[in-house]
């Protein structure tokens, strides 16, 4: 006679689905997942131990590799945290900056997150169309900060420099036509702002392409909808953040809850879900894009109208402008002792938490009044969204654990730290 | 609800438990015994607090707490030198063995829109808790982690394994007296075609020492910095 016995399967670490390196021991009767144990930290590169031997300002460009889709998101919490520490106020055109690169990082995290999805579940062309947006805003990302992707742009104290007035443009060469060239330039003739204003008039049109796809077809509505219900109080018990709390009906987003930068001046509205299934949280993170257009749209209003210091003028915190170095003995004294040992926080503690793409991303630091952080610790949204997998999973059919997780917008690189 | 009306809630509730209940940054920090740490994490969830959700959860060495790499006051009669002294066992005197440890808990409450921080103290000895798993769900992975890195327990924990670390790793590799490079390493060796673990054989150095500098001073405003 058979004995039934519970099949275990490795998920991962190498899975497409998985997201990163990702292995999930799942216990399987016959299809139907009855235990899942993720088993993270294979990316685990002690980003908080570092951070502890670095000085604060070295610890910026560690922030966009930890979620490394929603850079500039993460750099946020981590210079609001010190300038908290600092009691310092940056100025206002700094956080206009830093909000449209925030809501420009949303977008391009939920691109990635919905080319990702679609291509898990089976949707090929999404991914395409997806990344072909995300490369717009990745020559935002460069035209502002010199890299594509690990911008470190922002500083305590503001950004660290103004946006350009003018947009890189694409070289004549041999194997591109002269036509083509010209057509790939047409939109960055005018400055940075100018090139965002471009894409924000866009971008709209470009998210009901992806609907058109998606949203009312048969195979994804038979694969998220009612795949990974979350009631709003399990989702509030097992500390979910973002998308994943709202798309359980919870209107909760720190934008509006615990405002920081200039939220409070902007219009946006919070999508909520009803259900809290994939399908749900689905549609929360396509209605944020188009939220996150319109934030974007009057933050360029207001950039175009309004000049001023990106960066406040203080030079214990802030390196002193270039120019001065070479006629004032006191700028020069700030630069080098800013690069050789950096600033020091005052004695205390702080947590700071920005709205990132996945969630709250709080970041805890402890300074003991040194020039590096005693204690970083970092809050990711997505460590407590995986520890809750196994409960939204159980039940369900192997091929819904994939659904289920690439709802979960899973990064390892926050996860794992 | 404003942080005032909290802090008057803290004490006409938690008067037995609190130490000591401080504002800073309009944050709010409640120091407690660790032994307490049940009966105030139930209380705090439940109304009038309702603090529904457990943000994070955060271990602490304070080992090196004030402790700088080089002296930048005191070394001016013999002149500044760039070495940096290891922190010798003299120093670390200073450090009360009783509360090397911390445990942090963050919470938030959706319903009132506000946030509170607890802190705990762990002896070097056996830093032992209870863990609040059955009172928040989300601290499951916070206290595997904070076992993991620091070596917290967490008594009735459902699974305490350790979470980011190697399969087979022995430290508590966020310990301040764990180096940062660790102590083995591991590479693939052609001859034997296996993978194989050697002590690690780059020496720590410090690239910029850690220091202290009153610089703080010109930037804020809190009077309580300055006297310090």
């Amino acid at each position: 006679m058979n004995k039934k016995i519970n099949q275990t399967i490795n998920f991962g670490p190498q899975h497409p689905a998985a997201h990163g390196v990702l292995r999930i021991v799942m216990e399987l009767d016959g299809e139907v997942v009855v235990k899942t144990d993720p088993h993270i930290g294979l990316l685990h590169r002690a980003t908080e131990k570092l951070a502890e031997t670095k000085i604060y300002n070295q610890n910026i460009g560690y922030m966009d590799r930890l979620d490394y889709v929603s850079m500039m998101c993460n750099e946020h919490g981590y210079v609001l945290a010190i300038e908290k520490l600092l009691n310092v106020k940056i100025p206002i055109r700094a956080q206009y900056i830093r909000v449209m690169f925030d809501e420009i990082t949303r977008i391009l995290n939920h691109l990635l997150w919905l080319g990702a999805t679609a291509i898990d579940i089976g949707a090929m062309t999404v991914f395409l169309y997806c990344f072909r947006e995300r490369e717009e805003l990745f020559d935002c990302y460069e035209a502002a900060s010199g890299a594509r992707m690990h911008a470190n742009y922002y500083r305590a104290g503001g950004v660290v420099r103004d946006l350009p007035n003018e947009m890189p443009k694409y070289k004549y060469n041999k194997w591109q036509s002269k036509k083509m060239i010209d057509s790939l330039n047409k939109n960055r003739q005018g400055s940075l702002l100018d090139f965002i204003w471009d894409f924000t008039e866009r971008f709209p049109q470009k998210v009901d392409e992806y609907e058109t796809l998606l949203t009312d077809n048969r195979i994804w509505k038979i694969r998220n909808v009612n795949i990974g219900v979350i009631e709003p109080d399990r989702a509030i018990a097992l500390g979910f953040t973002g998308p994943m709390l709202r798309g359980s009906g919870v209107a909760w987003d720190l934008r509006r809850k615990q405002p920081y930068a200039i939220y409070k001046k902007l219009n946006f509205k919070i999508p909520v879900g009803t259900n809290g299934d994939c399908y749900d949280r689905y549609l929360v993170r396509v209605e944020e894009m188009r939220q996150s257009n319109i934030i974007i749209r009057q933050c360029v209003e207001w950039l175009k109208k309004n000049s001023g210091p990106v960066m406040v003028d203080n030079s214990k915190i802030v390196p002193p402008k270039k120019d001065k170095l070479k006629s004032n003995m006191e700028a020069l004294i700030h630069h080098f002792k800013l690069f050789s040992e950096g600033y020091t926080l005052p004695v205390g503690e702080v947590y700071a938490a920005v709205e990132a793409p996945k969630g709250e991303f709080g970041i805890y630091l402890v300074s003991d009044g040194s020039n590096k952080p005693y204690r970083l610790k970092i809050r990711a949204p997505g460590f407590a969204h995986l520890a809750g997998f196994d409960e939204m999973v159980r039940g369900h059919m192997l091929a819904d654990a994939v659904s289920i997780l690439a709802s979960q917008d899973i990064v390892l690189g926050e996860i794992d730290r | 609800m404003q942080n005032i009306e909290l802090i008057n809630l803290v004490n006409k509730y938690l008067a037995d438990e609190v130490i000591d209940l401080t504002e800073d940054c309009q944050e709010l920090t409640l120091v407690i015994n660790s032994a307490d740490i049940l009966s105030v994490a139930d209380i705090l969830k439940n109304s009038p607090f309702n603090f529904n959700m457990l943000m994070d959860i955060c271990g602490v060495d304070y080992l090196h707490y004030g402790l700088s790499d080089w002296e930048t006051d005191s070394a001016t009669s013999i002149g500044f030198a760039r070495g940096i002294e290891r922190l010798s066992k003299k120093n670390l005197k200073l450090i009360q063995k009783d509360k090397r440890y911390g445990c942090i808990y963050h919470l938030q409450s959706l319903k009132y829109n506000t946030r509170i921080r607890i802190k705990t103290f762990l002896p070097e000895q056996q830093p032992v808790i209870d863990s609040v798993t059955e009172i928040w769900n989300a601290a499951n992975w916070y206290e595997r982690e904070a076992f993991d890195l620091y070596g917290i327990l967490f008594n009735n924990h459902p699974d305490l394994r350790r979470i980011l670390t190697d399969y087979g790793f022995v430290h508590h590799p966020f310990r301040k007296d764990f180096p940062l490079s660790g102590y083995l390493e591991m590479r693939y060796d052609g001859a034997t075609s296996k993978v194989i673990y050697e002590p690690v054989d780059i020496d720590e150095r410090e690239i910029i020492p850690k220091i202290f500098r009153d610089d703080t001073r010109y930037i804020n405003t809190s009077e309580e910095v300055n006297n310090e």
